[in-house]
């Protein structure tokens, strides 16, 4: 059985389940009733001088009939006392003392800093996290995201912060959340390593504008007859999270431990972050849209997939994926696969043809025959022409009926690389329809 | 001028039904609408007679395009309204949908094409205005589904229309004949008067051809007819004791409590005479209007039942019963129907010597056909009629020049959507015509 207990730069718990600093992490009460739900860790809702939230706060994207598909916020850090919420963090670790609490921080001067971190320490706190990201209300306030686009910036509020965890509490495991609103994350997260950090968290939100509504002419979430931009997130961003996730996983010059974060929904997207660099995964839509119960399926699925595939540890699979990422130059351009329909499954919807006719190369053809028949209305390929796009098994809504199958076209193995340096040949291009 | 039009009664046994397959809301339509695959070249558009495009109107719905949905829909068939109620949609689009091949639920195009039509109804919503006057003016006898999609179409092209119809109401068998699980009266006449709203359309009600307007005059009248008829009375069995009362023709009967009210307190056990869906209808009329024995004769086997299969099993999910490969041979009774003898029939549907058994019955209803009545034009020089169907070419011209023929009356008793499909054809056809363009 697969031993799930995590290690995340010092910080401890039962499993990498996550809730990160986020409206689900906003109390005591609701971080108890998410460990009873199985949850190993929560990052408290950013703390900071309480803040006054607008009412609406959030807006949902709702893509192909899934609400919350894509979502976002313009809430900002906590709203509630300072003591109450260290108050909180105290009785939650004292009844849970196995289990990750993380204290989120966000504030402005050193001093500031320096207070804040003590009162956490004292409040016993497992970690800290330093609130880089906010990329809405608080970064024109100068912080959150303003910190986390400036590697200088960045990396002495992180100094500041190790320095002030070392003084109360030698050890304190410290994490940079970092903002996604950047063009490269690689130099903020070598930032926060020079700082001094323990680990990081990447993505907090992406800066946008989630919706507009269209009678009243305002962007959603309105406020009155106002909007304003907001940190998105959700199911939706979750490529964009495993991109930032891995590059920085990839850099030889980076290592530390990474919490990773960014549209997780189920353990699938879990493995997906731990197999490209993550230790632990932090959750916060997919709570927010369906409740803590989701880390059952989450611990359930995870366990199954380690002891399926031998993993004892969650150590043996962090960045297992990541040295099968290379740059685009690498990849094997001889390399050939075309597309076979297996007309058993087909259930005729034609999806693949009308795709392949406007949105790839022309070469799925519809049959001669009755138009209402399944057995005719299976699509034949014309291999010659197939490039191996993937999109027809993309729209096909049925199962393995589309396979994408490997052609031996005689061509040994040759990147753009080995062509451009080494003039390895390369074989002809295809879906030309004799051009 | 007064309305001609007799408005329906309030009071109709009719309203004793409930529809089969209540309203979407806009809230479970836009769910279904989501859940459709958008197929390319779809296999439901190809089964609709109409060729509606449904995967089209269906994303309408989707993404809250209610009007333009709707447009879609009458785009193609202007009684989309009815269509949505009465098509048999388990045999044709439903039956399509590639769903059925994944094992999964397939889409309810039927109700989503209701709520679409629904709404455009009921938001007054109208997309069509008459083309261009033409001069051209076009004569459609009888005022049902064909005639009303071949006047639409007419319209659209700036010829004049005039509808002529025996009866008082108009709508034609979806104001007298639908199931009205299905649909009520006043929906059929609620969607006549809807397509008549573009303008340009006059009804003649109480105006038989033949008898009121000879053929002769309408020639002389019109540039063009078009012969919209449906079918004639209930076909008889011809056997002892049919004239008792309480043996009815079965589309008759349904005319009866759709249009007015009817009193069963009396009837005990009715006997369905047929297989097809009129005698299915039947079944599930009787059966909710309350009375206790319903039994549907048949002299073939259930396989061998020309009505659909889907509609048997829901009358007997509503407690139907059946006799399978029989035959009344005669009607018993005092003053009135009590018995029914019927014989057993073998698998060639021929008698079974000495297989004969009485049986209750106090209502026996005929649904073995009705007569069809091409012979009324049959008359005409050019005008052929086989099997009592007029015999046209595939857009509906008769061989008689400016006669075109839609509906029932052509095909010999189909779906409302057939008749819609004709009727536009036909009309297509005329248009030509009148512009010298015509084949014929």
């Amino acid at each position: 059985m697969a031993n799930l207990w995590t290690n995340c730069a010092g910080i401890q718990s039962p499993n990498p389940f996550w809730l990160a600093s986020a409206p689900p992490t906003n109390s005591g009460e609701q971080i108890q009733r998410a460990f009873d739900a199985g949850w190993g860790g929560a990052v408290w809702k950013t703390l900071g001088q309480p803040i006054q939230n607008v009412s609406s706060r959030f807006g949902g994207h709702t893509i192909g009939g899934v609400r919350g598909a894509g979502f976002n916020n313009i809430e900002l850090i906590t709203d509630r006392p300072l003591d109450v919420n260290f108050r909180e963090i105290a009785e939650v670790k004292k009844k849970f003392p196995k289990h990750a609490v993380i204290a989120s921080l966000m504030v402005e001067t050193e001093q500031e800093w320096e207070d804040i971190i003590c009162r956490s320490v004292d409040a016993g706190a497992d970690g800290l996290e330093l609130n880089f990201g906010c990329p809405h209300g608080m970064c024109e306030r100068g912080m959150g995201s303003a910190v986390g686009q400036e590697p200088l910036v960045n990396e002495r509020i992180t100094s500041w912060a190790k320095k002030y965890a070392e003084k109360y509490r030698p050890g304190l495991p410290v994490l940079i959340k970092l903002t996604p609103n950047v063009s490269d994350i690689v130099p903020h997260g070598l930032a926060a390593q020079r700082g001094g950090a323990d680990g990081v968290s990447l993505i907090n939100t992406i800066k946008s504008i989630v919706s507009v509504d269209i009678d009243r002419f305002v962007p959603e979430p309105r406020v009155g007859n106002l909007s304003t931009n907001g940190g998105y997130c959700g199911a939706a961003v979750k490529p964009i999270a495993l991109h930032m996730l891995a590059s920085l996983a990839r850099d030889p010059r980076f290592n530390l431990p990474i919490s990773g974060i960014g549209g997780v929904t189920n353990w699938r997207d879990a493995v997906e972050f731990i197999l490209l660099g993550a230790t632990s995964v932090q959750v916060c839509t997919e709570v927010m849209l369906k409740g803590y119960r989701i880390v059952e399926d989450m611990i359930d699925g995870l366990e199954s997939y380690m002891d399926s595939k031998g993993f004892a540890t969650i150590d043996q699979m962090v960045g297992k994926a990541i040295p099968n990422y290379e740059h685009w130059g690498d990849l094997d351009l001889n390399y050939e696969i075309v597309a076979k329909i297996d007309a058993d499954k087909c259930i005729g919807c034609q999806l693949c043809v009308v795709a392949c006719m406007d949105g790839a190369h022309q070469c799925i053809h519809p049959q001669e025959g009755s138009a209402t028949e399944r057995t005719t209305r299976v699509p034949r390929v014309d291999e010659a022409e197939c490039v191996g796009c993937n999109l027809c098994k993309i729209v096909c809504p049925v199962p393995d009926c589309i396979s994408m199958v490997q052609v031996d076209n005689g061509f040994a193995p040759a990147t753009w690389n080995e062509h451009l340096y080494q003039g390895k040949q390369l074989r002809h291009r295809k879906g030309s329809h004799g051009w | 001028m007064a309305d001609p039009r007799s408005p329906l009664k309030i009071d109709r046994s009719e309203s004793a039904f409930t529809d089969y397959k209540p309203a979407y809301t806009q809230a479970q339509a836009v769910v279904e609408a989501t859940r459709c695959l958008y197929c390319a070249d779809a296999p439901c558009m190809h089964a609709c007679p109409t060729h509606i495009d449904v995967p089209q109107f269906i994303r309408k719905i989707a993404s809250h395009n209610d009007k333009g949905s709707a447009r879609t829909i009458f785009d193609a068939n202007i009684l989309g309204m009815s269509c949505s109620r009465v098509c048999p949609v388990e045999t044709l689009c439903v039956g399509s949908c590639v769903y059925n091949h994944l094992g999964h639920p397939p889409i309810q195009i039927g109700r989503l094409q209701r709520y679409a039509t629904d709404k455009a109804y009921a938001e007054g919503w109208r997309y069509y205005q008459a083309g261009p006057d033409t001069g051209k003016k076009v004569a459609l006898i009888g005022a049902g589904p064909a005639s009303l999609a071949c006047a639409h179409e007419l319209r659209l092209r700036g010829h004049a229309a005039v509808i002529l119809e025996k009866r008082q109401e108009i709508g034609g068998l979806n104001t007298t004949g639908v199931a009205p699980h299905k649909m009520k009266a006043d929906q059929g006449v609620k969607e006549a008067e809807w397509v008549l709203g573009i303008g340009g359309i006059e009804v003649r009600n109480g105006v038989e051809v033949g008898k009121d307007i000879s053929v002769a005059e309408l020639e002389k009248q019109f540039d063009a007819v078009f012969v919209g008829l449906g079918l004639g009375p209930d076909t008889p069995l011809k056997v002892p004791g049919e004239q008792l009362p309480g043996v009815i023709g079965a589309v008759a009967w349904i005319e009866q409590f759709k249009l007015g009210k009817i009193d069963l307190s009396q009837v005990r056990s009715c006997l369905i005479i047929g297989g097809g869906n009129t005698a299915l209808d039947c079944v599930r009329e009787a059966i909710t209007l309350g009375i206790p024995n319903v039994t549907m004769v048949y002299r073939g086997t259930e396989q061998g039942m020309p009505g659909y299969a889907h509609e048997w099993k829901a009358a007997q999910v509503k407690s139907a019963k059946a006799e399978w490969q029989a035959v009344p041979v005669a009607f018993e009774g005092e003053g009135k129907v009590q018995r029914a003898v019927l014989q057993r029939l073998d698998a060639a549907k021929k008698p079974i010597a000495g297989a004969t058994f009485s049986v209750e019955a106090d209502l026996v209803l005929l649904a073995i056909g009705q007569a069809r009545i091409g012979d009324l034009v049959g008359g005409l020089e050019g005008i052929a009629v086989e099997r009592g169907v007029v015999v046209t070419d595939a857009h509906g011209a008769t061989g008689r020049p400016g006669w075109y023929a839609g509906g029932d009356c052509r095909n010999g008793g189909k779906e409302v959507v057939n008749a819609a499909a004709e009727g536009k054809a036909a009309a297509i056809a005329i248009d030509a015509y009148l512009q010298g363009n015509s084949p014929n």
